[in-house]
């Protein structure tokens, strides 16, 4: 229904108009009550309303069923809540299949713009703004999954520990993960809302983090995203629908076929010794210009950065330790897709920033493609002098389902 | 919301009509064959509040594609030794409790019936245990036609839908 409502409004026509217009359609064949109860119902009707151009989101829906989750592969929306739970003592096999079923029931109304069963708020429903709601199984998920089993695929475990590390058990670890996506901040609460009430029986909050981009429509569509240190970041990600972003992202084998690895990050940056740097030193610790993300020996963005070329002095363009050059790795497998958001909470006691990234990144194999990656950064990164991860998590996300299906099925049975 | 939802009844049964018709093979123009409730009636969106014990509430929207109001009988389900069909009223007090309807529940031809907390609903008793939220819940409704439409549906916790049963109203069976 919103599909069709959605297609009817490029058309000029309202959600209202389209129902009334169905439903009148066929009231000869139905009882003068059925016709009396659709008009009481929709008095606003032949009145003045704005046309649906003036609320270009109201009917942007991402579909919810498919071969792979959605909010992976879907143009990160504005808001982003991710939230991490942490299984109760009786939350075995059976009641995670319950879990997943009620879960993957309420995703899947949500994110068409359809109040989930038992919504308290259904006109909080009504407007999806790209809603995606994403679920990835930490450790002990797939262990209780699997009683008698390894945990597989291997890499579904915390990453190794790196120098660079001051993690917190606060923004750390899980065994459910929620990523809740919309371009609008009030749908990402309801639908957040919905499901941790038919989650509580199950689980209970870990941690909830909360990120932001720029807001949909205030830059074309398809620009690359930036951080809280003005940088251009992401521009090396494959590009969704492409064979090499379905190559890195997209695990191939056994129940994950067509899910992905996610690894979370709460990256703390600091704005304050940030500050202290001037235009150049900042453009020289990524290898990037500020003003275009272009590398430094390049000119537009998406040139491919020219690791060789060297200055008068003939030092590198790009430092040796600046972050473009540490990130990148000749084989083309340690190669992830990044989706991340920024955050700003409250500034701790005495301070004036609580700023950073939730560093979210994809991909099929989180041992061979992101740790080589993490392991170069940690040991040398000029931007680490500025970041500091202080959160850390990994799930496994497994595959989408068709109509009558749920997420999970395919370890769950 | 409720819009959307009255509206869409309102066009299932059109669609619904217009099988019967074909399907109906109309044996003698002037006598039609009446359609069963349970072929006119649909349970969409139901679902039960879970609970460790006693009794518990269904709620969902009935609707009937039907040219006939379809009356129910009474609703079964393993889940509970006895299921009534309550309403939610203000008695004298001025508090709202809930009670068996008199008369039961009729679901109008091409109309609806919502079962809601805090409205009508149907009330599972003497829950066989506790329905945990994930269930899977069976309910056999029974039309006065003596038709039957089984429905399974979803339990979900729910704050709500704690209204007071009114005493003398069957409590005791």
């Amino acid at each position: 229904m919103a599909r069709s409502a959605r297609d009817a409004a490029a058309h000029g026509l309202s959600r209202r108009q389209v129902l009334l217009g169905g439903a009148l359609a066929g009231a000869g064949a139905v009882t003068a009550l059925g016709v009396e109860r659709a008009v009481g119902t929709a008095p606003e009707v032949g009145s003045p309303r704005p046309g649906p151009g003036a609320v270009p989101l109201a009917d942007s829906v991402i579909p919810f069923h498919g071969p792979h989750q959605a909010g992976i592969a879907t143009p990160a929306q504005a808001h982003a809540t991710l939230v991490a739970l942490d299984l109760g003592p009786a939350t075995d096999a059976p009641a995670l299949r319950r879990m997943m079923r009620l879960l993957t029931d309420d995703a899947a109304r949500l994110t068409q713009g359809e109040a989930a069963l038992a919504d308290t708020e259904p006109e909080l429903a009504a407007v999806p703004a790209a809603l995606t709601v994403t679920f990835g199984f930490g450790p002990e998920l797939v262990r209780r999954a699997v009683p008698d089993g390894v945990v597989r695929p291997t890499w579904v475990r915390p990453l190794p520990a790196f120098a660079v590390d001051r993690l917190e058990d606060a923004w750390s670890g899980g065994d459910l993960l929620l990523q809740v996506g919309a371009e609008d901040p009030l749908t990402v609460a309801h639908a957040l809302r919905m499901l941790l009430k038919d989650a509580r029986a199950f689980a209970t909050v870990r941690w909830s983090q909360r990120g932001f981009r720029r807001a949909h429509g205030s830059e074309p569509a398809g620009t690359t995203m930036r951080n809280l240190f003005g940088q251009v970041d992401g521009t090396a990600n494959p590009v969704p629908g492409t064979p090499d972003f379905d190559e890195v992202v997209w695990a191939r084998d056994g129940w994950l076929a067509g899910g992905t690895g996610m690894v979370v990050r709460r990256i703390a940056m600091d704005l304050d010794g940030w500050d202290r740097l001037d235009r150049g030193g900042r453009e020289m610790a990524v290898g990037r210009r500020l003003a275009d993300g272009a590398p430094l020996t390049g000119a537009r963005e998406r040139d491919e950065p020219d690791l060789d070329a060297t200055g008068p002095l003939g030092l590198p363009v790009i430092p040796e330790h600046a972050h473009l050059r540490r990130a990148r790795s000749a084989d083309r497998r340690e190669r992830i897709f990044r989706r991340a958001y920024n955050y700003d909470d409250a500034p701790p006691g005495g301070t004036v920033s609580g700023s950073g990234q939730l560093f979210v990144a994809f991909q099929a194999d989180v041992d061979a493609q992101l740790v080589p990656i993490q392991r170069r950064l940690a040991e040398l990164d000029l931007l680490n002098q500025w970041t500091t991860p202080v959160g850390s998590a990994v799930f496994a996300v497994p595959p989408g389902c068709a109509p009558g299906g749920y997420v999970g099925e395919t370890l769950l049975g | 919301m409720h819009a959307r939802t009255s509206l869409t009844a309102v066009v299932l049964a059109t669609l619904a009509l217009a099988g019967c018709t074909a399907s109906g093979a109309a044996p003698d123009a002037g006598t039609p064959t009446p359609v069963p409730a349970a072929r006119a009636v649909t349970l969409e969106d139901g679902w039960v509040k879970a609970t460790d014990s006693g009794m518990t509430g269904a709620f969902g929207r009935l609707a009937n594609a039907g040219d006939a109001d379809a009356a129910i009988a009474h609703v079964a389900t393993p889940a509970a030794g006895r299921v009534e069909l309550h309403e939610t009223v203000e008695d004298d007090q001025g508090q709202m409790v809930m009670r068996q309807k008199e008369g039961g529940f009729t679901v109008p031809a091409g109309g609806g019936l919502d079962l809601e907390p805090g409205g009508d609903h149907l009330m599972l008793m003497e829950l066989a245990g506790g329905i945990a939220p994930g269930d899977e819940v069976t309910l056999t409704i029974t039309f006065a036609d003596d038709s039957t439409l089984e429905v399974t549906v979803p339990a979900k916790e729910f704050a709500g839908a704690d209204e007071s049963y009114a005493p003398g109203h069957g409590e005791d069976g």
